[in-house]
């Protein structure tokens, strides 16, 4: 053989080829993420300054489209809404799903399986068909949801769930937890998966109760799986729409009697697309990007530290 | 006391009597119980959405599920709410069938799903295996991307589309979801662990770069491919804010955005719009099936390190 055979010369081929190929390879996202993230992101901040009528006329208006919103009566109610269902997500459907994946993360167990996918199920259907299922579920009298809380309960048959403004939002976090409780459960049963059994054995051994053992060895062992489903959950949260804009189509027209199912979301949707002022939209979107950014933070910090300090 | 309430009694019952005598057993009995009364919880609506598109508007106020058989005929029971849902429906651009918005959502979400899973995958390769310059801060500047929420982009987007002509077109929906920071992500994660002997064998051998992509890597990543498709089609069949604001015209329309529409016209006869959410709901459920051992493991892959 010799010594300008193939086998030495390709790699000096592919090295001078391979100087662009990985640009090639991602020239589809460069290209696709400037034209669709990068501009639009530049966009929105001038946008933002804008009030607009439509995409096509628009005027300088300063920070009035801020303070607009921030003195809004709907955007009050829009942010108390989603606020008050951010805090149930996370302290009630969160509490649930590690409940559940307790439950399930146990060894030997045939219907393990089944039962794991009757509590996901709900998450293959989307937030639209969920809200027109339950706008369904929840009417008086022939409503499941009626029917079974008053075989339960003996209350409840009569009640009007997506007309009465107080009840709206406990309606919007049932049909939510319904969606979402069997989603975060994966991940907190993929993460009990992974605890060291060696360290729950010697918990044991050295006489630690089951109270003991989940908050020093379980706890810390699953934090960094609970500080992602804690930030993703409500960086989420925030950002509900879809599904009480279609739970209450009949009701409101997609916002609840009195806006009481009005998110923030929504509230740019109202703003942005409804009345066409892209501007106030697109200052809505800035101040939902400040609060998620701001509470991610916190969150970090206090779930993060509670991981290390135990 | 009714029926339900009793047996919800007897299940606590059992517990409180083994929980002396063994509280093993009791426990492992407990477990079992909870969960069979969550899972049924669960599927409740499923079944009762089921029932519920087959059942005459008379049927549905008087029976919570099914009648009982005595009652069962065509009377309670029958195919009028397809029937209704299926017929051809007068719009301003002459008759559209339900059809039609299925094959709609159909090909959109297929074709978002394989456009994005070449582009990701291709994006995914490059920056597990290859060097280049910028690579660090080109990964720093995709993860910043990720953390700005969707939503700021939503009223500038709509400008931009409608500046490009996009306005009324499927186009609007699949370039800008072609490939996303995420996808990229997933594939460049499962691509790490291939080993890099086996990708200097083949360039030694004389494989073309993209050659390698597709006939090596890509088999070798099959699992998070499953994952990949699954999560994109589901997005994309679901999808309901971006096609209600970008498509206008009536047989364009994809089923979220139709439904939602339904809600509003068959407001008395709601069987019409549940036959059409059950509709909605198979062909994602038949995917899952399909995919559902990697769907679990990709979902997870990001949170957990397996």
């Amino acid at each position: 053989m010799s010594a300008a055979s193939p086998a030495t010369r390709a790699p000096i081929g592919w090295r001078l080829r391979s100087r662009g190929t990985p640009y090639l390879f991602l020239f589809p996202y460069v290209a696709i993420n400037l034209v669709f993230f990068l501009i639009p992101l530049i966009y929105a901040t001038i946008l933002a300054f804008y009030q607009t009528n439509g995409p096509a006329r628009r005027a300088y208006v300063g920070w009035s489209n801020f303070t607009f919103v921030l003195k809004d009566p709907d955007f009050h109610k829009a942010l108390w809404n989603t606020t008050i269902f951010a805090i149930f997500s996370i302290g009630l459907q969160l509490p649930l799903s590690l409940g559940l994946a307790m439950l399930l993360n146990a060894k030997n167990d045939r219907f393990k399986g089944i039962f794991r996918l009757a509590i996901f199920a709900p998450n293959l259907v989307g937030q639209v068909f969920v809200g027109v299922l339950f706008s369904v579920l929840f009417t008086p009298r022939y409503g499941l949801f009626n029917r079974g809380l008053q075989a339960l309960t003996g209350w409840g048959l009569e009640q009007q769930w997506l007309g009465d403004s107080k009840l709206v939002m406990p309606a919007i976090i049932i049909a939510a937890m319904w969606m979402y409780v069997g989603f975060n459960m994966i991940y907190f049963l993929a993460a009990l998966q992974n605890v060291d059994q060696n360290l729950i054995e010697a918990a044991k051994i050295d006489g630690a109760g089951p109270g003991h053992i989940f908050l020093n060895v379980i706890v810390p062992a699953i934090a960094p799986v609970a500080t992602f489903v804690v930030v993703t959950s409500t960086i989420g949260s925030y950002q509900l729409f879809e599904l009480p804009y279609n739970l209450l189509q009949n009701n409101g027209g997609g916002y609840g009697p009195s806006n009481s199912g009005l998110t923030i979301v929504g509230y740019l949707y109202q703003n942005a697309f409804t009345n066409g002022d892209l501007g106030t939209g697109a200052a809505v979107g800035w101040i939902l990007t400040f609060i998620i950014l701001i509470i991610s933070l916190v969150q970090i910090r206090i779930v993060g530290s509670v991981g290390s300090e135990t | 006391m009714n029926s339900l309430q009793i047996f919800v009694l007897v299940l606590a019952a059992i517990f409180v009597l083994l929980l002396p005598f063994s509280p093993r057993i009791a426990f492992k009995y407990g477990r079992f119980a909870l969960l069979l009364l969550v899972g049924t919880v669960m599927l409740m609506p499923f079944a009762w959405l089921i029932c519920s598109a087959f059942k005459t508007t008379d049927a549905m106020s008087q029976y919570s599920f099914l009648p009982p058989l005595s009652e069962i005929s065509a009377k309670t029971i029958n195919l009028g709410n397809f029937r209704t849902l299926l017929a051809p429906q007068p719009t301003v651009q002459g008759p559209v069938t339900f059809w039609r918005y299925v094959t709609n959502s159909l090909f959109l979400a297929s074709a978002l799903t394989m456009v994005s899973l070449f582009f990701s995958s291709l994006g995914g390769y490059a920056l597990a295996k290859h060097r280049f310059a910028g690579r660090n801060l080109f990964m720093i500047y995709m993860l910043a991307s990720m953390t700005i929420p969707g939503v700021v982009l939503l009223a500038p987007n709509f400008a931009v589309i409608w500046r490009l002509g996009w306005m009324d077109s499927y186009k609007a929906l699949i370039v800008p979801g072609a490939v996303g920071a995420f996808g990229i992500f997933l594939f460049r994660q499962a691509m790490l662990g291939v080993p890099n002997e086996l990708i200097e064998a083949a360039r030694i051998d004389g494989c073309s770069e993209f050659r390698i992509y597709l006939q090596l890597i890509m088999p070798l990543v099959r699992p998070m491919s499953g994952a990949f498709c699954l999560i994109s089609f589901m997005g994309a069949w679901n999808a309901f804010l971006a096609p209600n604001i970008f498509l206008q015209t009536q047989s364009k329309l994809t089923l979220p955005v139709v439904l939602n529409q339904y809600m509003g016209t068959y407001v008395q006869q709601y069987g019409v719009f549940l036959a059409g959410t059950l509709l909605a709901m198979i062909p994602p459920a038949i995917l899952f099936f399909s995919l559902q051992k990697e769907f679990i493991s990709g979902l997870t892959s990001g949170a957990v390190k397996q």
